[in-house]
């Protein structure tokens, strides 16, 4: 029972979806429609189990006061503070009809000023070290490396304008090159070898899919492959 | 940031800062504002899960509002036990339960996904470039040319089955160059984009921030 009811429901879930894209309508049109909803609930429980999660691991840490106890301190703080401003625009949006982010409300305030700077930041940070490995790893080895090197390049400096103007200006071009050429770069070979990657991938996904749905993959439910 | 609060956007600033500190090294202020950012984060989509989907959706389907001429959908119940199982995790004597929807999620997204990359990334990458390879001016064509062969030449040294070897290892090579250039090409996107996200962070620090803080102080 506890390997082939979750085979089941995996079969079940997964041919309901797939033939549906064939028979959009009764049967298999309508329950898509019951399994897409389903599929919503369940993602929030698993958000809020996650969250339960990580409430309960930094709790641990704090109460056996190991290594970072006092940051997993903050992050319960913070998560009890986001919850409690959060629910009372809930509690407000239900009470007056409006939407939850509205400005005014704590929500948005905590999403504008608190989430949205910290997850910009984190994001912004990227370009660093992006720089920083790309010193390491862009060196002119070999023709493939080199290939790369000059198509980031070129798609990077045809992206700003400012080699652009300096080749007008001095009359060498009477045109934007730099952006031209990055535009050809990401209209024909980026295209092609986006192409192969995305066919490969499709192809991957449709055999890994069929695997799940015949129950010869099996690892989710904690069974071997 | 349109209801701009002078708190809101010192704070703003200040943790912004805060992360920013970790390109010196790894420091408590970055260590402070990295677990605010984790706390806030899971606590903001738990909230917004719960109003969109665990509200709108599922109370509001079950318990339509009175007057409204809605029908209660009880099928969404279903939803609510496979979530209620998921839950079980947390309970280790039941916590094989919770087994159950993840089998639903995963079956249903194999179902779905199966359908739509074959679909959207395979059947319909297939047809793009099946075009005329001759076109207007000798730019097009040559793209066409290079959309053709690179992307065969890419599918080919995707291609593990047979020995890379003779003619076929040569259009494998070829691949490779498309692929490289791709990456270099997505590469770049890539950087371009953090440098974008980095520039608007500084404009709000010099700008927003600078102004709002000569303001308060």
């Amino acid at each position: 029972m506890k390997r082939e009811i979750p085979l089941l429901i995996t079969s079940i879930a997964g041919i309901v979806f797939a033939v549906s894209f064939f028979i959009p309508h009764w049967p298999f049109g309508d329950a898509e429609n019951i399994f897409g909803d389903w599929m919503s609930v369940v993602s929030a429980f698993a958000i809020w189990l996650g969250m339960f999660n990580l409430a309960e691991v930094s709790l641990r840490k704090v109460i056996r006061k190991s290594e970072g106890w006092n940051y997993a301190l903050i992050v319960i703080g913070s998560m009890l503070l986001m919850l409690v401003i959060g629910f009372s625009s809930v509690y407000h949006a239900i009470n007056t009809d409006t939407p939850h982010m509205d400005p005014g409300t704590g929500l948005k305030w905590m999403y504008d000023y608190v989430f949205s700077p910290l997850s910009a930041t984190m994001f912004a940070m990227l370009a660093f070290f992006v720089a920083s490995a790309s010193y390491r790893a862009f060196r002119a080895r070999s023709l493939e490396a080199t290939l790369l090197l000059v198509t980031a390049f070129f798609v990077m400096v045809g992206r700003v304008p400012l080699l652009d103007p300096i080749l007008v200006w001095a009359g060498i071009t009477d045109f934007a090159f730099f952006s031209a050429v990055a535009d050809w770069i990401m209209t024909y070979p980026n295209a092609a070898g986006q192409r192969a990657i995305m066919i490969g991938i499709a192809l991957g996904i449709t055999s890994s899919s069929l695997r799940i749905i015949l129950g010869i993959e099996r690892s989710h439910i904690g069974g071997d492959a | 940031m349109p209801d701009a609060s002078p708190i809101g956007i010192f704070i703003a600033g200040l943790l912004t800062l805060g992360i920013f500190s970790f390109l010196y090294k790894d420091n408590p202020v970055y260590k402070v504002c990295e677990a605010i950012f984790i706390g806030v984060s899971a606590a903001y989509w738990a909230v917004e899960y719960f109003y969109s989907a665990l509200y709108r959706k599922f109370w509001l389907g079950v318990f339509p509002p009175a007057g409204s001429g809605v029908e209660a959908d009880l099928l969404l119940w279903g939803g609510a036990i496979l979530g209620a199982l998921m839950l079980c995790r947390m309970i280790p004597k039941i916590n094989w339960l919770s087994r159950w929807p993840l089998a639903f999620i995963v079956g249903a997204t194999a179902g779905l996904y199966m359908m739509l990359f074959f679909v959207s990334n395979a059947m319909k990458q297939i047809e793009s470039t099946m075009q005329p390879l001759i076109q207007d001016s000798l730019l097009e064509t040559l793209g066409s040319f290079t959309i053709a062969i690179g992307t065969i030449t890419g599918l080919i040294y995707f291609f593990f089955s047979k020995e890379h070897k003779g003619i076929f290892g040569g259009a494998a090579k070829v691949g490779i160059w498309v692929l490289m250039v791709t990456f270099g090409a997505s590469f770049g996107y890539t950087v371009m984009s953090r440098m974008s996200l980095l520039i608007g962070r500084m404009d709000f620090l010099f700008n927003s921030w600078a102004t709002n803080f000569g303001q308060m102080f």
